[in-house]
């Protein structure tokens, strides 16, 4: 391999002042911490924030695993490993239990995360107030000062409309009975998996520049009311490939009739649970 | 000029030597008053008179530059503009009311007009929708608009409407004084009317505090108990509502009452 860049695409000073981050950010749960956000060469929206936290955080010994909604075998995901694999020389892998770091656009997945392990968030939108509250100067205060009670605003208008909390993805919470958090856009039947989750979670959003993590064991809370609690995400059948009943499940429509069918998102879940191995 | 009410030893709020700089622009120059609670305290004067500069200093929208706001809260006599930002912000949220003269700015134009008045509930520990529901609908009862109309979004409102929403927004915590920049500008005469009502009512039924920034006498003379007259940045002059606008005494204040016009 020709090693013309230095290892892992971002120079030495550019990852310490990331790690600088990361650390502040698991000091300070849910935190949003800015930080130097450098150009990559991929486009702002593709995961920009994702890989430079990939980037400062991974040594060679890792085992790199991405995925892309919930796949291992998308655009994206392929270039982000290959990107890796040619600028660190690292292992990549589609296995979630032997990856090290799994770097994640909109699924944490199914199989359980164990301790040691860190997962990579790609954040689109980092500020959970920005539909209240759209001043930037404001919502910084708004999270100084604990001034959450508008966040249940949003939830409101779902009832009022929907008659239900109908977020579904992004769904907000809050971390370590302190900040209130935007897990990234991760379906709200993933958000459990942080709660006291084994694993480091760090979230990276290139464009706006901020980092947050969730450090292993902490509380994670979605938002909800008294009477209309957090729910789940619920199907009437089981996965077509792997007939699992107890992972979240993709609509596909097969046909111009209207024929459809359910399957895993997790393709390396369902892989392994139909004893498949495609690749 | 600023005795403090007879019959309240505590007033609810003081404003104490106040003044507003805008670099070397005056917004307005040692102003001191207080209000007992209870009270509806009219300001008055031409446009920038320095009203509006004075009541965003009140309600901790922009610093001061000099003087202190002392406000009776469960802490006892705080001065906003001396104390920790956390402590004001709280104040401010849950014992003042602010009702801005451009509905606009004191609504969230996307948001329905029952989570226009829900917010202030749930800012304040509210986690049952039921009853944020409940009292939503009671309040837009209150106000005088259709409970019909509660998921409706204040864009949909007509002028009035949006103004009387926005006071419901603002009692729904239930706060100690409202601060109101020009509630009744820029509607026309039977609605303002209308809104005079509905304020009139709520104020008496609700015994609150109230300072009304106005440059329209006939709503000062209607709402308030007492006037204070305002001329580029001072205070001019004094007195109970009737006193002032049946028998002004400064020459300005003469002007300003006679400038009104009689149909």
């Amino acid at each position: 391999m020709p090693l013309s860049y230095n290892f892992a695409y971002l120079d030495e000073q550019s990852k310490k002042m990331i790690r600088r981050s990361i650390l502040k950010a698991i000091a300070i749960p849910g935190f949003q911490v800015p930080f130097g956000g450098r150009e990559m060469p991929l486009p702002y929206g593709w995961g920009t924030g994702g890989i430079q936290l990939t980037a400062a955080v991974i040594g060679p010994d890792d085992r790199l695993k991405v995925i892309d909604q919930g796949s291992d075998d998308t655009v994206n995901a392929i270039s982000i490993k290959a990107f890796f694999k040619k600028t660190a020389g690292i292992e990549t892998t589609e296995d979630t239990e032997r990856a090290t770091i799994i770097q994640t656009r909109h699924r944490i997945p199914e199989t359980p995360l164990q301790n040691g392990q860190i997962m990579v968030f790609q954040v689109p939108i980092p500020e959970p107030l920005q539909f209240i509250e759209p001043k930037k100067s404001q919502t910084v205060k708004m999270h100084g000062f604990e001034e959450y009670g508008s966040m249940h605003v949003k939830l409101y208008e779902d009832i009022a409309k929907f008659g239900r909390i109908a977020t579904a993805f992004d769904y907000p919470v809050q971390v370590h009975q302190r900040y209130i958090m935007s897990p990234s856009p991760i379906p709200k039947y993933d958000n459990p998996k942080l709660h006291r989750s084994p694993a480091v979670h760090l979230f990276g959003a290139g464009r706006e520049k901020r980092i947050y993590a969730v450090p292993p064991y902490t509380d994670v809370v979605s938002l909800d009311f008294e009477d209309y609690p957090f729910e789940l995400e619920k199907w009437d059948g089981a996965c077509a490939v792997c007939g699992s009943t107890d992972s979240f499940l993709d609509e596909i429509i097969t046909d111009d009739t209207g024929t459809r069918m359910f399957i895993c998102s997790d393709t390396e879940y369902c892989q392994k649970k139909s004893g498949n191995t495609f690749s | 000029m600023t005795r403090m009410p007879e019959n309240s030893p505590q007033p609810l709020l003081a404003v104490q030597h106040l003044s507003k700089f805008f670099g070397r622009q005056l917004g307005c120059h040692d102003i001191s008053f207080a209000v007992s609670p209870g009270e509806v305290i009219g300001v008055v004067g031409e446009s920038g008179s320095g009203k509006s500069t004075l009541l965003n200093c009140i309600a901790g929208r922009i610093k001061p530059s000099n003087g202190s706001v002392f406000f009776h809260s469960s802490e006892g006599m705080t001065d906003l503009c001396r104390c920790d930002e956390a402590l004001m912000r709280k104040i401010i949220r849950t014992q003042t009311g602010y009702v801005t003269q451009n509905a606009a700015q004191g609504l969230k134009m996307h948001i329905s007009a029952g989570g226009n008045i829900g917010e202030k509930l749930m800012a304040g520990g509210m986690r049952h929708y039921g009853q944020i529901r409940k009292m939503a609908l009671a309040w837009l009862e209150r106000v005088e608009i259709d409970p019909e109309r509660i998921d409706d979004l204040p864009a949909t409102f007509s002028g009035g409407m949006q103004q009387r929403l926005q006071i419901a927004a603002n009692l729904v915590n239930a706060p100690k004084i409202m601060l109101m920049d020009e509630p009744t500008s820029g509607l026309d005469v039977s609605v303002q009317a209308r809104l005079i009502d509905v304020l009139r009512k709520l104020v008496s039924g609700l015994h609150l505090s109230m300072v009304l920034v106005t440059h329209d006498l006939a709503v000062a003379r209607l709402l308030c108990h007492r006037l204070y007259v305002m001329k580029q940045g001072e205070m001019v002059e004094s007195g109970l509502s009737d006193q002032i606008l049946d028998d002004p005494r400064q020459p300005y204040t003469q002007l300003l009452v006679s400038s009104v016009l009689k149909p």
